[in-house]
């Protein structure tokens, strides 16, 4: 499933450009302590976070994630947005809760068979 | 009607910086009284929220504080004081998310630039003082509701 | 959502509980950060976390909140089932992640506290 149909079915508003908003995702992965997304999200997932650290885009860059989504509206400095923008890692926002996102994200691509 | 407090209560934890497996004992403690002397649960909740964030702030970054509490029957008031390396930019340190714990303190689960937002939240009246170099002092003040 | 319902949606492991089956827990909250838990969280909800530490357990305890849930079967050490136990704290691990379980909580109709 493409992260722009899941953006715009969750709201989620892009803080870079939209071109990178065309990749594939392959499910979701919620953690807010960087060495646990290092070790254990998988390739392609969504990452959901409250992380707003420069460093979710080196972590996200290095797992090859789909996308950064950071929750409850969260903002993130310009480092890390900047950051993003250089290493075309899509970082988006949403006003609602990690439970919520991911609540509504796990239905989205279980229902298109894609588990986790 | 007030809190049934008909006195005030005093008393002080000391905090030893960096001791993380004792971290959150005092506002525990804290926590125990004020449910003892009958303040109400809501109440409870939030000074112990704001005490937690105290105490975890001297945990993290000084080498030592003290946290004391006054429960009147008006209020009850949390002065955090420590010895540590003060804050250089306080209405910087004030906005949600921002920080300058290092990377082995968010691994520990703090450290995500919440803790004096979450202090001010939970309190009516919310001070805080510091000096580069000597240490922070942080008062907190939640009235006792009318119930 | 009832205590049991959520053990089971989860298939989680029971390490300390001292409340009946049927307790209601109102809402969830999922993070590894202690402070948000304190921002956000109201009491009587279910903490979902990564967080497989004494830190859980004490701001759980600061919280009022009385069912934590460790995820991707994360084990604890034994000072932390020992505080759970002494703050009657519910401790349960589940083999999920914290996404899938989550999406399994959230599909069955609990919700996170609103702010």
């Amino acid at each position: 499933m493409k992260l722009k149909d899941i953006a715009e079915i969750l709201s989620l508003k892009p803080l870079t450009p939209a071109g990178g908003l065309e990749r594939e995702v392959s499910g979701g992965y919620v953690g807010d302590l960087l060495s646990d997304v290092m070790a254990n999200a998988g390739e392609g997932n969504i990452w959901i976070t409250l992380q707003t650290h420069v460093n979710i885009v080196a972590v996200a860059v290095f797992k090859n994630l789909s996308a950064v989504v950071i929750v409850n509206g969260r903002m993130p400095d310009a480092d890390t947005i900047d950051k993003a923008v250089s290493e075309n890692i899509p970082l988006l926002l949403t006003g609602k809760s990690a439970f919520e996102t991911a609540g509504k994200l796990y239905q989205i691509l279980n229902a298109k068979g894609l588990q986790d | 009607m007030k809190a049934k407090i008909d006195r005030t209560y005093e008393g002080s934890f000391h905090i030893v910086g960096g001791d993380f497996s004792r971290a959150g004992e005092a506002s525990t403690e804290l926590k125990s009284i004020l449910l003892n002397v009958g303040i109400d649960e809501d109440t409870v909740r939030r000074v112990a929220i704001a005490t937690f964030e105290a105490e975890m702030n001297i945990m993290i970054y000084a080498t030592a504080g003290i946290l004391r509490y006054t429960i009147s029957p008006d209020e009850i008031r949390v002065v955090a004081e420590d010895m540590g390396p003060g804050i250089e930019d306080i209405e910087l340190a004030m906005q949600e998310g921002y920080s300058t714990a290092p990377d082995w303190v968010r691994e520990m689960g703090w450290g995500a630039g919440m803790g004096l937002p979450n202090m001010k939240k939970n309190s009516d009246v919310f001070r805080i003082e510091s000096v580069v170099g000597e240490g922070t002092t942080v008062e907190m003040t939640i009235r006792l509701k009318d119930c | 959502m009832r205590l049991d319902e959520i053990i089971r949606i989860l298939d989680a492991v029971i390490i300390t509980n001292s409340q009946e089956p049927g307790a209601e827990i109102e809402w969830a909250c999922a993070t590894d950060l202690m402070s948000d838990v304190l921002y956000y969280s109201r009491g009587n909800s279910v903490l979902i976390t990564g967080l497989a530490k004494q830190q859980a357990i004490r701001t759980s305890d600061i919280a009022d909140i009385k069912v934590v849930v460790f995820t991707r079967g994360k084990e604890p050490d034994a000072q932390t089932i020992e505080l759970s136990r002494k703050k009657r704290i519910t401790l349960l691990i589940t083999p999920y992640s914290m996404y899938t379980a989550c999406g399994k909580l959230y599909e069955k109709g609990l919700r996170c506290c609103p702010e």
